[in-house]
């Protein structure tokens, strides 16, 4: 399997240049399909937000698609989907990305597009109330009008870590939505969205040089900015269990939610690579250590899952960060119980160690999983911007097959060792709306 | 208003440059099963999809069929002859793959990933699962009872009321009215019944196997050969009976108190896959709210704010095909963002579209088409999606010169018997004590109480 992992390594080499106003350019040509994915990073995220402007990184990227300079409103998905492309951007907790799928001639258009908006978006009243109605209209379909709708995202993170940046809604609550002002705006952007706070990606269907050429001609007018420093997330380690019980009104059925902290994502690379291993050999498939204990022998859950990071992709995090053990139970079973399987699972793992011949499963699965997402030329692209945002390093993403794959036993029973049940945050959820 | 483009400034597109087309390679075993092979440059991956006919016989199966089918789906990997549940996922896994297997009203679909050396002990494992998967009494019970909570806990989320409330209301007695199971009848099925089910329905006559990817058509066909051979049931593929439109009129207004959304839900039929008037019907619904770019998603989120995600779309099922609308909206705007869905349809359906929406829909469905074709697993799910809906992998190409020829004639024609709000079952999902006011000025309401709110 690190046949493939250096293949893929291979096949994808990175360029990469800085232009004169600090925006980093990384370039990713691969010429099997004639697509191009051009997208965006920012440095800032939810964990970003000033208190009393919770929601606030996720409104702004709303912000960047009502229009820029010299681009009129609804103007910006007509320009790309009329060439056949597809478009979005996405909030992410430690950056917010904008990115378009394309075919490879519409390449010009997508850089003219990110540049127009890197330079000037059309920060307006009247789009700003528009997009406030519309994030609130988002919140109610994820979050308030349907069950389940924060837990864990929302609520897991408010007993796991201590400080606002870690702890606080980055959907946002409606007061500091509604109150938000078109000043708010201007100086989040002129804060935040400087060309050298950024990374701007291009992968697939390019030649370089003129890639390079047409990368100078849009975003070399950009004027440059003062970069902020980058905000340090961590926190000290926790020493006791937390827990917290929240109810679900709209829930027919409990859930359990448990986090541990895990080692620094990008400081402690090699430890964490471990704890990355350890979630899919007890969550991943009817062969893992949970599905088979809770799912399968026990009958103690109707579901469960683990993953690291908060939405679960475990390279676009800085620290702190959190492997999260996701239930769901019957109403006859009682949390405690099925609580007590999962750390009993983990203590096994802590230890009696893992077989190599179950890791290396578990590795030839990453492994294809890994490929999959690599094979859209889009979740290529976005897998090597968010590793020059987050680890500074773009070819992180074509080597992680290969790194998994070396990834020992013991570091996965380390790993284990660090999920102590003393320090974790323990999350119920109440269905109090009945079996309706 | 927008002002005008200054189109100096905009770079044009550069000259198109030719989509690889992929060379199928199809063949038929012995036993009936269609084979559908496509080398592809990108991953050393292989993706694999297994699709079954599995349409329920009559209506009045329909019920027990679909909770039977929603078992068997989980319960076909709880063993077979020489494996345990966990010996077979092992087998998977440690060649990259885990399958997925999954019902709908036309078909069961065995899905998976692979890296390429596994080609031969996973097709091993996929007929060893289709010849003697045992279904073994004791764990067959926690499977329907993991599977009875689970729709339960869909039931209680109101996009799925709401899909479930618009098929009763347009199919009524026919099988495509059933969206998810009973969870009353899931938990009756037992062993017996599924070995029957499996006996009587999985078979090779009928059955497509796509496998696309890092792949040497000739060896991958004889290995196929080898582990499928023996898959010799005999019977005949089972398709829906041709599904009706009830075109009920007026609005249903579900009950759902406390909502603080209404689910706006709008159903009529579409032309099907081979229906000369498809391609014009495609375009229509992008120009109305296929995509962002749309007057549904200009008018009702970007102008008025009353909603997320506005969208419409063209779905087929093997018995019938649908135009769909759906937009979930603020409570206190659910009538207003009703007439605005409504007179965007009417304009569809009484005046012409511009060359400019036109062409800019077109280009859109065109590249798209070719970016979910672009990965092996889109490859894969867009062939097994045609070939089992009884299509030549050569359909592709021939619907993307029906696209090109489409006038904006043609656009007003379809949406003129498609798109018009007369042509369409309306579905609200929402707190009717709110919400009844807001659409009694726009059309007769019958208030329903939700089976799950």
């Amino acid at each position: 399997m690190t046949t493939a992992g250096a293949e893929l390594t291979l096949r994808h080499p990175v360029e990469r240049f800085t232009l004169d106003n600090g925006l980093r350019v990384v370039l990713a040509p691969d010429r099997s399909v004639p697509v191009v994915a051009v997208s965006v990073f920012y440095d800032v995220g939810m964990r970003n937000e000033p208190e009393g402007r919770t929601g606030f990184a996720h409104l702004f990227e709303h912000m960047m698609f009502q229009g820029s300079a010299n681009v009129p409103k609804m103007e910006h998905a007509r320009l790309v989907q009329a060439a056949g492309g597809t478009f979005n951007g996405s909030t992410h907790q430690d950056y917010t990305n904008y990115f378009q799928a394309l075919p490879a001639e519409a390449l010009e258009r997508a850089l003219f597009l990110e540049a127009d908006r890197m330079a000037a978006p059309a920060i307006t009243e009247e789009n700003l109330r528009n997009q406030i109605d519309v994030v609130k209209e988002e919140i109610r379909v994820n979050v308030l009008n349907r069950p389940y709708g924060a837990f864990p995202w929302l609520q897991l993170p408010q007993i796991a870590f201590e400080s606002f940046a870690n702890t606080h809604d980055g959907y946002g609550s409606f007061v500091d939505l509604e109150s938000s002002t078109v000043d708010d705006a201007a100086d989040f952007f002129s804060h935040y969205y400087a060309p050298g706070n950024a990374v701007l990606c291009i992968g697939g269907d390019l030649d370089v040089a003129e890639a390079e050429r047409l990368v100078q001609r849009w975003f070399g007018p950009v004027a440059a900015r003062p970069v902020p420093p980058i905000p340090a997330t961590g926190e000290p380690l926790p020493t006791t269990e937390r827990t917290a019980i929240v109810e679900d009104a709209l829930a027919p059925a409990p859930a359990l939610a448990i986090g541990w902290r895990v080692p620094d994502p990008v400081g402690d690379f090699d430890r964490y690579l471990g704890t990355v291993l350890l979630a899919e050999l007890l969550s991943e498939g009817d062969a893992s250590r949970l599905e088979r204990r809770l799912v399968h022998d026990d009958r103690i859950a109707i579901a469960q899952s683990s993953y690291v990071g908060l939405f679960g992709d475990p390279f676009d995090v800085r620290d702190a960060t959190l492997l999260t053990t996701q239930v769901h139970h019957p109403a006859a079973v009682p949390a405690q119980r099925v609580q007590a399987a999962v750390h009993e699972e983990v203590r096994r793992i802590a230890e009696d160690g893992v077989p190599v011949d179950e890791l290396r499963r578990v590795q030839a699965r990453t492994e294809a999983q890994l490929l999959r997402q690599a094979d859209s030329v889009l979740g290529r692209t976005l897998g090597f911007a968010a590793a020059e945002i987050v680890h500074g390093r773009a070819e992180l993403a074509g080597e992680l097959a290969a790194r998994l794959a070396a990834v020992t036993p013991d570091q996965v029973q380390a790993a284990a060792r660090d999920l102590d049940p003393g320090t974790a945050a323990v999350l119920q959820l109440r269905a109090t709306g009945g079996q309706r | 208003m927008t002002t005008g483009l200054d189109l100096t400034l905009i770079p044009p597109l550069g000259e198109p440059r030719p989509q690889p087309v992929p060379a199928a390679e199809e063949s038929t075993l012995p036993n009936g099963l269609r084979l559908i092979l496509v080398p592809r440059p990108g991953v050393p991956l292989i993706e694999l999809r297994l699709r079954v006919p599995f349409a329920a016989t009559t209506a009045a199966d329909a019920g027990l069929h679909t909770a039977r089918g929603s078992v068997l789906s989980g319960a076909v990997l709880l063993g077979s002859a020489q494996h345990d549940q966990t010996g077979i996922a092992e087998l998977l896994q440690g060649h990259g793959a885990e399958l997925s297997v999954s019902t709908d009203a036309d078909r069961l679909l065995f899905a998976t990933t692979l890296l390429p050396d596994g080609l031969a002990p996973v097709l091993g494992m996929l007929a060893e699962l289709l010849t003697g998967a045992t279904y073994p009494d004791d764990r067959v019970e926690g499977e329907r009872e993991r599977v009875a909570e689970r729709i339960r806990i869909a039931l209680s989320q109101p996009g799925v009321i709401a899909r479930s409330s618009l098929a009763a209301r347009r199919y009524g007695e026919h099988p495509y009215a059933i969206t998810l199971p009973d969870p009353e009848l899931v938990t009756s099925v037992d062993g017996d019944a599924l070995r029957d089910l499996h006996r009587a329905r999985v078979l090779p006559a009928g059955s497509t196997l796509v496998l696309v990817g890092d792949l040497d058509p000739r060896a991958t066909a004889e290995a196929a050969a080898d582990a499928l051979g023996d898959w010799t049931v005999s019977g005949h593929a089972v398709e829906a009976p041709p599904a009706p439109d009830l075109r009920a009129t007026g609005i249903e207004l579900v009950d759902r108190s406390g909502a603080v959304q209404s689910n706006i839900r709008l159903g009529g039929p579409a032309p099907g896959r081979t229906d000369p008037d498809l391609a014009a019907v495609r375009l229509a619904n992008m120009i109305y709210g296929g995509y962002f770019s749309s007057r549904l998603v200009e008018n009702i989120r970007e102008r008025r704010g009353y909603t997320y995600s506005p969208r419409s779309s063209v779905d087929h099922q093997a018995a019938g095909s649908s135009f769909l609308v759906e937009a979930d909206v603020a409570t206190e705007v659910t009538g207003p963002a009703l007439l605005e869905t409504w007179y965007e349809l009417g304009r569809m359906a009484l005046l012409p579209v511009t060359e400019a929406e036109l062409d800019g829909a077109r280009r859109y469905i065109l590249g798209s088409m070719a970016l979910s074709t672009a990965t092996h697993a889109g490859m894969a799910s867009t062939l097994s999606a045609l070939v089992g809906a009884g299509l030549p992998p050569g359909w592709l190409a021939e619907h993307q010169r029906d696209l090109a020829a489409v006038t904006v004639g043609q656009v007003q024609e379809a949406s003129r018997r498609y798109l018009a709000p007369s042509a369409l079952t309306a579905v609200v999902l929402g707190d009717a004590g709110r919400v009844a006011d807001q659409l009694e000025p726009l059309a007769p309401v019958s208030i329903t109480r939700s089976a799950s709110a």
